[in-house]
């Protein structure tokens, strides 16, 4: 029943996930939230972990939550789902890639895909920052300071070193933070 | 026999380009360029060109998308198998590692107060994907106003705690961008 519910989940998820990486979030948050197969904590965690570790990060929550709710099955089946459609996709449009991509039709409906999917991206993203500052209880003054300062040094990186600061980089440096902030 | 080899050829590159790409995406559109058209002669630039756009404007991993597509014209149906399998092994091991013991790892104090740091760096990474992406969408009155309609319904639902899939917001997104597009295309006809 749960590697039922896994596959139509994250099958879901591979249908509907346009934009690829990030933008796909929103929907996994969705839908992990939803069957309360994650914490709105550990899912921030484990995008943290998906992005220090190889591998595409929708990819990455699949095998997570497959692994979790259901072991080895769970995971196989889980990220078999998530991968289907994008596999499924390609081979049917293979013979016809070049007229696919210059089709009005298609066009079209990508840019109102687009649209709705950095809606719903930037929503997840305000969601999780109410969240993660506690806005809605009592505020996390720590983490106010903390998130304030890593923007700044992310947004402060590029022009000051000409050089963008790598997802990476912004992660270890945050746990770092963490570890110092919370530890004393 | 040849067939074997060039089954085994794809299975090694696309292990290697799921082992050593990092947070996929992007940043792994390059390396394969460099795997598949320039070093190996697979497939052509136009074919990547025209396979980048059609990955963007498909759903699922780009990276998924990648190794389908040149398994596929290397050795048919069985090559996107193997090509695709490839590039999912590497992460799979390492995140299935992972949840084997993620939660203990947690118990320790001081790791714990270093994820409550990382949850923070994972917020901005989010809005600066959103960010992004709004920058990318043409600035004109149809588009913005999915966006902001969009916006402004996800928070809705979540406020209010419906439920509600945000893949009927995409899929109507998809229908009144098509609807107008009819009609104005049946407007400058007339």
């Amino acid at each position: 029943m749960i590697l039922l519910e896994l596959f139509w989940g994250f099958l879901r998820v591979g249908c509907f996930s346009f934009g690829g990486g990030y933008a796909a979030i929103a929907l996994i948050r969705e839908v992990v939230l939803s069957h309360g197969w994650l914490s709105e904590e550990m899912l921030s965690y484990i995008i943290a972990v998906s992005e220090s570790t190889p591998g595409p990060i929708m990819v990455n929550l699949a095998t997570y939550v497959g692994s979790t709710q259901a072991g080895v099955l769970g995971a196989l089946v889980a990220t078999f789902a998530v991968v289907l459609p994008a596999f499924c996709i390609i081979l049917a449009l293979m013979a016809v890639l070049r007229r696919f991509v210059s089709n009005l039709w298609v066009r079209t409906a990508m840019t109102g895909l687009k649209a709705c999917v950095t809606g719903l991206i930037l929503a997840a993203g305000l969601e999780m920052l109410i969240a993660n500052l506690a806005l809605d209880a009592s505020p996390d003054l720590t983490a106010i300071l903390l998130t304030l300062l890593l923007g700044g040094i992310y947004y402060g990186f590029q022009p000051l070193f000409k050089r963008k600061l790598s997802p990476i980089a912004l992660i270890a440096l945050s746990a770092v933070l963490g570890a110092v902030a919370y530890g004393i | 026999m040849k067939r074997n080899t060039e089954l085994l050829q794809l299975f090694s590159v696309f292990f290697r380009i799921g082992l050593f790409t990092f947070g996929g995406g992007y940043a792994m559109i390059s390396v394969v360029e460099d795997a598949c058209v320039d070093r190996r002669h697979w497939i052509t630039h136009e074919e990547m060109d025209d396979l980048v756009v059609v990955a963007e404007s498909t759903p699922g991993p780009i990276a998924i998308n990648c190794a389908t597509y040149v398994g596929a014209r290397c050795a048919g149906m069985l090559g996107a198998i193997i090509a695709t399998l490839g590039m999912i092994l590497p992460s799979f091991l390492v995140i299935f590692a992972v949840s084997r013991f993620l939660d203990r790892f947690l118990e320790i104090r001081l790791i714990a107060n270093a994820f409550r740091g990382v949850k923070l760096a994972v917020g901005i990474l989010i809005l600066d994907a959103g960010r992004r992406l709004l920058r990318r969408i043409p600035k004109k009155p149809l588009p913005l106003g999915i966006f902001a309609v969009s916006l402004a319904a996800a928070l809705l639902i979540n406020y209010l705690s419906l439920r509600f899939s945000s893949i009927v917001l995409l899929l109507a997104a998809a229908g009144v961008s098509l609807l107008f597009r009819a009609i104005r295309k049946g407007g400058g006809q007339s």
